[in-house]
Formats: C-alpha cells, sequence, structure tokens
C-alpha cells in the first residue's frame, strides 16, 4: 500500500458510459489481479475506489462505468492529468487456489479485473475460460481483447441482442472447468453459486470509507466473523459468503 | 527549538496530535505508512462489554467536505480487544493509548471501563456518551445532564486513570452537559463526536445509509468543533481534547487558541492515511509562522484579552 501519482496516459471509451484509463506511475505497490484504487477526485471528499483492470510495470488500466459523481469526473480525465491514488489495496485473487481450468465470470462492470486475473492465471500455465454477461450486445466490452489472449470467450445478453440469450448461469452447463474466478453484481453471485457448488472466488463491491480497514466502513459477517470488505476482501472464498444458498 | 508537548491530567505527550476513535482501528493497520510513535497518542476503536457487528451496509456516504458514517459501533468486544487488539498495538505504538469505551447501561461503561483501566497500555479513558448510531445506548447517555454524570461517577469508581468524557454536539447546550460531567468528577472533557446527519439517494429515493441517519464528521464540522470547544473551555476547569475536521497543523492552533489541550484528527486519516504525521511534521513551522514558541502555552489563548 502506497499513495501514488499517476498520470493519464490514455482515456479510451469502450461502450457508452464504460471508458478504459491507462494511467503512468509506480505499479510496484499492486500485487494481485482483483486489488484496487483508491482514487483521489477534485471536489470530492471520499476516494473512490476502481480496480485494477491490468498493470505493468510503469503503467495500469482501469475500466469504470458511469454510475455517480466520481465516475462521471474519472470519465473526463484527459491525457496529463493527474491522479493521485492509493494502489495496493485489498487482498486480490488467490492465483495458487485456481485450478487447472479456472472459469472467469464477469458480469457488466465487474468485467475488468478478470482480464489481469486471466493473463497471470495463462503465466502460470493455466487454462482459463472466460463468461461475460451483459444487459445488451451495446453493451459488451473487453470480448476482443479476451480472445487476444486466445482463451475460449462466451458472452451472454439478457435481451440476446450478443451471444447467449439469458444470464451468466445460462450458459454453465455448456462449460467445462475446474472453479470459478467471479466479479460482478450480487444477483449474479447468488444466481452463480445456486447453479454450481465447484469452488470459487467473488469480488464484492461496497461503499467504502478509507479503502485500507481502518473505518469499518465496509464490513459484512462472513462464515469467519465480521470482515472488512475493503482489507480482508474485496475477493472472498465462496464457503466464507453466508448468503449463497 | 519549538515546545510541542503538551499535559492532559498528568499525562505529558509529545506532541498534541491523536488520532480519533473510530478513524484509527486499534492503530496498527496505519503502521503500514508510517512509524506510530510520532503521535502523541492513540484514541483507540470504540470499544463495547459484548462484541458487536454494527450496523448494516452502506454504512458510509460522500458528503460536502465531509462523510456520514453509520458504522454502529463494530468491534470485537472488550475481552477480545484486550486479549487480540491491544498486543497488536503494543508491537508498533510504544507510548500510552487511549481507550474508547461506548455501553448500553451505565453498568455496562462501567464494567468496560475497570476491564480495560487494568490494561498497562491504556494511559487514558474516553468515555462515548455521544455515539449517533446505537439505539437506546450511546448518545441517549450524552444528550442529558443527570444521565452523563450517572455514567462518569460509575466509571470514575472503577479506575484511577484520567477519564475524559465524548460529549456530542447534537444537543441544545454543551456546556451544561460538560458541567454536570466535571461535578460528578471527569477529569475532562472530549468534543466533538459527529453532528447527526442524512442524505438520500435520487436513484432509489430512499435513505443513503442502511440506518437512515449517520453521523457527520471532516472539514465541513470544524466551525461547530471550534465553537463548541470555546463555550466548554469557558464553562469548565478540566482540560477539553478538541475535535471536529482536523486537517492541517493551523486547524490544531485554532482549536487550542479556542480551548483544547490536545487535538484529536477523525476523518482526515481516512482519506490521507498519512495525515496524522503530515500534521506533526508540519506543527513547528505552523508555531514559527505564528511566533509561538510553546504549544501547551496556547490553550484558551483566545479568550484572553
Amino acid at each position: 500500500m502506497r499513495e501514488i501519482l499517476y498520470t493519464v496516459a490514455r482515456n479510451r471509451p469502450l461502450t457508452r458510459g464504460v471508458f478504459e484509463l491507462t494511467l503512468e506511475g509506480d505499479t510496484s505497490p499492486i500485487t494481485a489481479p482483483g486489488q484496487f484504487l483508491e482514487l483521489k477526485l477534485p471536489g470530492l471528499y471520499l476516494r473512490r475506489p476502481i480496480s485494477v483492470c491490468d498493470w505493468r510495470e510503469g503503467s495500469a488500466t482501469v475500466v469504470c462505468r458511469v454510475v455517480g459523481a466520481g465516475t462521471a469526473l474519472l470519465q473526463k480525465l484527459l491525457p496529463g492529468d493527474t491522479l493521485p491514488a492509493l494502489a495496493g489495496l485489498g487482498s486480490g485473487y488467490e492465483l495458487t487456489a485456481c485450478g487447472d481450468r479456472p472459469l472467469l465470470v464477469g458480469g457488466g462492470a465487474g468485467v475488468p479485473p478478470l482480464y489481469g486475473l486471466c493473463r497471470r492465471l495463462l503465466l502460470l500455465g493455466k487454462r482459463p475460460a472466460v463468461l461475460l454477461g451483459f444487459n445488451t450486445g451495446a453493451e459488451c466490452f473487453y470480448e476482443d481483447e479476451f480472445r487476444a489472449l486466445g482463451v475460449p470467450v462466451t458472452v451472454t445478453t439478457a435481451d440476446g441482442s450478443r451471444g447467449v440469450r439469458g444470464f451468466v448461469t445460462d450458459a454453465l452447463a455448456g462449460l467445462d472447468f475446474t472453479d470459478f474466478c467471479a466479479c460482478g453484481p450480487e444477483p449474479m453471485f447468488r444466481a452463480l453459486l445456486r447453479a454450481t457448488d465447484k469452488p470459487g472466488q467473488l469480488s464484492l463491491e461496497a461503499r467504502m470509507g478509507c479503502g485500507f480497514g481502518a473505518c469499518m466502513g465496509c464490513t459484512i459477517e462472513t462464515a469467519g466473523g465480521p470482515r472488512r470488505i475493503c482489507k480482508d476482501g474485496p475477493v472472498f472464498k465462496r464457503e466464507a459468503l453466508l448468503w449463497q444458498i | 527549538m519549538a515546545d510541542l508537548t503538551v499535559q492532559l491530567s498528568g499525562l505529558t505527550l509529545s506532541n498534541p496530535v491523536i488520532p480519533a476513535s473510530g478513524t484509527f482501528g486499534f492503530g496498527y493497520e496505519f503502521a503500514e505508512w508510517y512509524d506510530l510513535d510520532c503521535l502523541g497518542s492513540i484514541a483507540l476503536k470504540g470499544t463495547t462489554k459484548e462484541p458487536r457487528l454494527g450496523n448494516p451496509l452502506p454504512r458510509i456516504a460522500e458528503c460536502p467536505e465531509g462523510l456520514l458514517n453509520a458504522v454502529g459501533l463494530q468491534n470485537p468486544g472488550a475481552d477480545r480487544v484486550i486479549a487480540e487488539e491491544l498486543p497488536k498495538l503494543a508491537r508498533v505504538f510504544h507510548k500510552p493509548a487511549i481507550a474508547n469505551i461506548s455501553g448500553f447501561s451505565v453498568e455496562e461503561y462501567a464494567e468496560t471501563a475497570a476491564k480495560l483501566d487494568a490494561q498497562p497500555q491504556i494511559g487514558l479513558l474516553e468515555i462515548n456518551v455521544s455515539c449517533p448510531n446505537v439505539c437506546h445506548g450511546g448518545m441517549s447517555f450524552g444528550t442529558q445532564p443527570e444521565a452523563a454524570a450517572a455514567v462518569t461517577r460509575a466509571v470514575k469508581a472503577v479506575t484511577k486513570k484520567p477519564v475524559y468524557l465524548k460529549l456530542s454536539p447534537n444537543v441544545t447546550s454543551i456546556a451544561d452537559i460538560a458541567r454536570a460531567c466535571e461535578d460528578a468528577g471527569a477529569d475532562g472533557i472530549s468534543l466533538i463526536n459527529t453532528l447527526l446527519g442524512m442524505r438520500i439517494d435520487l436513484k432509489t429515493k430512499r435513505p443513503l445509509l442502511a440506518n437512515r441517519t449517520g453521523g457527520l464528521s471532516g472539514p465541513a464540522v470544524f466551525p461547530v468543533a471550534v465553537r463548541m470547544v470555546w463555550e466548554v473551555y469557558e464553562a469548565v476547569k478540566i482540560p477539553v481534547i478538541g475535535m471536529g475536521g482536523v486537517r492541517s497543523a493551523r486547524d490544531v492552533l485554532e482549536l487550542m487558541l479556542a480551548g483544547a489541550s490536545a487535538v484529536e484528527v477523525g476523518a482526515a486519516n481516512l482519506v490521507d492515511p498519512l495525515a496524522c504525521r503530515r500534521i506533526v511534521d508540519e506543527l513547528p513551522a505552523a508555531m514559527a509562522e505564528y511566533h509561538i514558541d510553546s504549544l501547551k502555552t496556547i490553550t484558551g489563548g483566545a479568550h484572553h484579552g
């Protein structure tokens, strides 16, 4: 965990309301996919937690959807703008806990951290597959980026305008996997946990105060007792979550 | 050489900067960011007799120059604080710490205070009669002079350590409550806790916090803190720990001039984990700028002349 001043190198629109920021600066505090940044934005008091999509030495990407005041400010950033961030927050996905053929399940704005995860699983010699769920084909993003990694990609859309019609769980039956890593909305998690009993890691979201474990603003009850989403998570093993049934 | 030391009921602090309860956990999370021994002391997370999970999420909401929180006194309970949290703090902080105690009855306050009083690491007890986020406890003891006095007497009976009552700003006359605590034997007053507030989500058209209301803190409340520290300083002879929206060394000087003997820093820790160390580092230059040689001489300075 460190405070880093990033510089925006690129702001690329992906779909209506979804954009990818490339940030230049020290990425050494980022140690695991699924970790997040706490971004300080002008005019807002609290920092905003945004998951890291991918990172290399000296550069990181984040992909966000505009949902409120913070993400609206992020969308307006231009190359050269600076962005103070706390980097390397949260636990992230545990790569060594993944099986040989993990299924990466992303829903909407939850898709981005799975990209950095996918790259690292491939580097470890694992054979991940990707399952992405969106409301409509127009909202679909990062399908090509995942395909460029050479992994099998299945897309579902609620309205059937692209890929399989329905939710991610409607495409599970045809996929062969050892375990899963998921990021997305809570209803998707609940459906996923009902649809498969394979081991899984799930990345939760919350309105946070600090992002580094100080304020207890994002605590949930888990099988192991109270846990802070920001510090003990955001990624939790399925058996830790009490709302899986 | 500037003298940053201050006195609190016989305790000498190397400087007046104390992270405020509820914004600093049990301290050790911040040891990943800086050496905690630069702090005057640390006010630990509010502790109750029994473990508490706190309120449902969301517990946090953005506000202009501040935030609302409705954490609801989440803590592992006094026994586990003593068995697990204090030993972890002892490894990274080597000065007397401030225990912060909450309860749901006068007896519960006293029982928790007695347990924490027995810990050599604890130098001072801050008794929270002002948490706005729990029902039938917390703030209800701090909004009536008689109730605050009853808690003070019960806690004083079980400890020889200094007892500071942490007061709520959500009252008509904070001076009356401070006086009642002083008359009941309090060694000092700590203020302000958060101001009761609310936000409504325009998308859902419902309160943003699951608890509906929460406590407002951050720079937005700083002028309220200055005014209330001023009022309490006029009303009592015992020392005051001032807090509420402090974010700089200049804010520390301002609250001390209003009447604070030491200053807690709260919300600033959540947006800048290095805030307290930065404020400590900035103090000598701020003192020089305003021609202050010794901090402890400026307490209440704005009241004279």
